[in-house]
């Protein structure tokens, strides 16, 4: 199987790396469109700030190639964010693959939220083997509200989505990577369950 | 719901852990890796790392170091101990850390946070803050608490607030070692004062000082070192605990 990484300058790869060589598998880290194209599944990971990230992705072109992929599409953390309509932060318009926008939690919460929370009411293969009220990690100050979209929620503030899906494109908020057991069962779902 | 975390402390010197580690089934007490690989089977929700050695190739060692818990360890874990720029962290996330911990250099140059933040976003920069109270009031200090400054402890902590650090890692030099718990008092006034996680630091010495310090101190993390290397307390026996008194935790 071929796993492409999209690189686009996003920060933290290394751990999607290693976490996904843990389940045998190598991926390559690449912005070169045909190598992409080629690909049979596609990571598309993201830390930091959601605007500048979007002006990478504009620079490299992929803001253009990332809708259009026919592959399974797993977008993680900021990557799940950019693939919704829009984020608050930074007033950015996303890629409009998620019919939702991305808001900031209120203040009467700490933000960022920052550790283990459970995630429910778990759809598609991408939760196969994954038992609702899973502990998974999530760092983030923005969230995708729910929407037909949702496939598993989780309840910070208020009651919002955790994972989404469209068509091949899978998102998640947290960082399967970095979330134990749990993660990896998730990980390997997307890399040898969905197609 | 949110859980509160627990992490394991690891003191790292030339790329070895630090401080006596009484693990018998450990083949090498001295390797983090393996040490940091135990901890997550048992459940800790996060790992510190703290390098401590003071050599001219620290910077490389750590790096390996980190490359190679990262292969390993399937939780988040932060790197801290002499981090002064942008260079330093850039190195240290491509080699697979989560998040970096910065502390006197935050101090002698408070703009640190705002460049390491703007590049690399707020979920990774935690800011460590040691202090100490002198006259009723909590002074900052700096080098591990060895250099006092005049810096009002949350005074300090809303800076590193509005400059942008993702989380904050309170020790107290006065509880710190005692084992007799942690300072909850300040800590609850700086949750109170700030709106990002705070990490309670210095002062564990059994599991209701854990309770204490989620309860009273309403802290949304805490360290400890030498409890959990010595296997005075067990991560999984302390986590069921405070699920009994009520707190919510990972198990």
């Amino acid at each position: 199987m071929k796993l492409v990484i999209l690189d686009y300058g996003a920060g933290n790869i290394q751990s999607i790396i290693f976490a996904v060589e843990r389940l045998g598998y190598k991926a390559v880290l690449t912005d070169n469109v045909s190598e992409i194209l080629a690909a049979d599944k596609v990571i598309f990971p993201g830390v930091g700030e959601a605007s500048s990230a979007m002006t990478k992705l504009k620079s490299s072109g992929l803001d253009k190639i990332i809708p259009q992929l026919k592959q399974p599409v797993l977008g993680i953390c900021l990557g799940m964010q950019l693939m919704c309509n829009s984020s608050e932060e930074g007033n950015t318009k996303g890629l409009g693959i998620f019919d939702i926008d991305v808001r900031r939690f209120s203040n009467s919460v700490k933000v960022p939220q920052i550790g283990w929370n459970q995630i429910e009411g778990l759809k598609t293969d991408l939760f196969l083997n994954t038992p609702n009220n899973s502990y998974i990690y999530l760092v983030h100050s923005f969230y995708a509200s729910l929407c037909d979209e949702t496939i598993a929620t989780s309840d910070y503030d208020l009651k919002y989505s955790a994972a989404l899906n469209k068509d091949n494109f899978y998102g998640v908020q947290f960082h399967p990577e970095k979330s134990s057991t749990i993660g990896s069962v998730i990980l390997q779902n997307f890399l040898e369950r969905i197609s | 719901m949110l859980t509160k975390r627990i992490i394991p402390c690891l003191d790292i010197k030339d790329g070895r852990t630090v401080k006596g580690v009484n693990f018998v089934d450990l083949r090498d007490a001295g390797d983090p890796v393996e040490l940091a690989a135990i901890y997550a089977q048992e459940g800790a929700d996060e790992l510190v790392f703290l390098d401590i050695s003071a050599t001219e190739e620290k910077r490389k060692t750590l790096a390996e170091l980190v490359y190679h818990v990262g292969e390993k360890v399937n939780i988040p874990f932060t790197v801290g101990g002499g981090i002064s720029s942008v260079e330093d962290v850039d190195i240290l996330l491509k080699n697979g850390a989560d998040k970096v911990s910065i502390n006197s250099s935050a101090v002698k140059r408070p703009e640190l946070i705002n460049e390491l933040v703007a590049k690399f976003g707020s979920q990774c920069i935690v800011v460590a803050i040691d202090a100490k109270r002198k006259d009723n009031q909590w002074k900052v200090h700096l080098v591990g608490g060895k250099v006092p400054t005049e810096i009002d402890l949350f005074e300090w902590a809303k800076e590193v607030e509005q400059r942008g650090a993702g989380e904050i890692l309170f020790t107290s030099m006065d509880h710190d070692g005692t084992k007799n718990g942690f300072a909850n008092q300040a800590l609850r006034k700086l949750s109170e004062l700030v709106n990002i996680p705070i990490i309670a630091s210095g002062g564990a010495g059994n599991m209701s000082h854990f309770t204490d310090t989620f309860q009273n101190g309403k802290a949304d993390a805490a360290l400890a070192a030498s409890i959990f290397h010595f296997k005075e307390i067990g991560i999984k026996e302390l986590k069921t605990e405070l699920r009994e008194n009520g707190i919510a935790v990972r198990l």
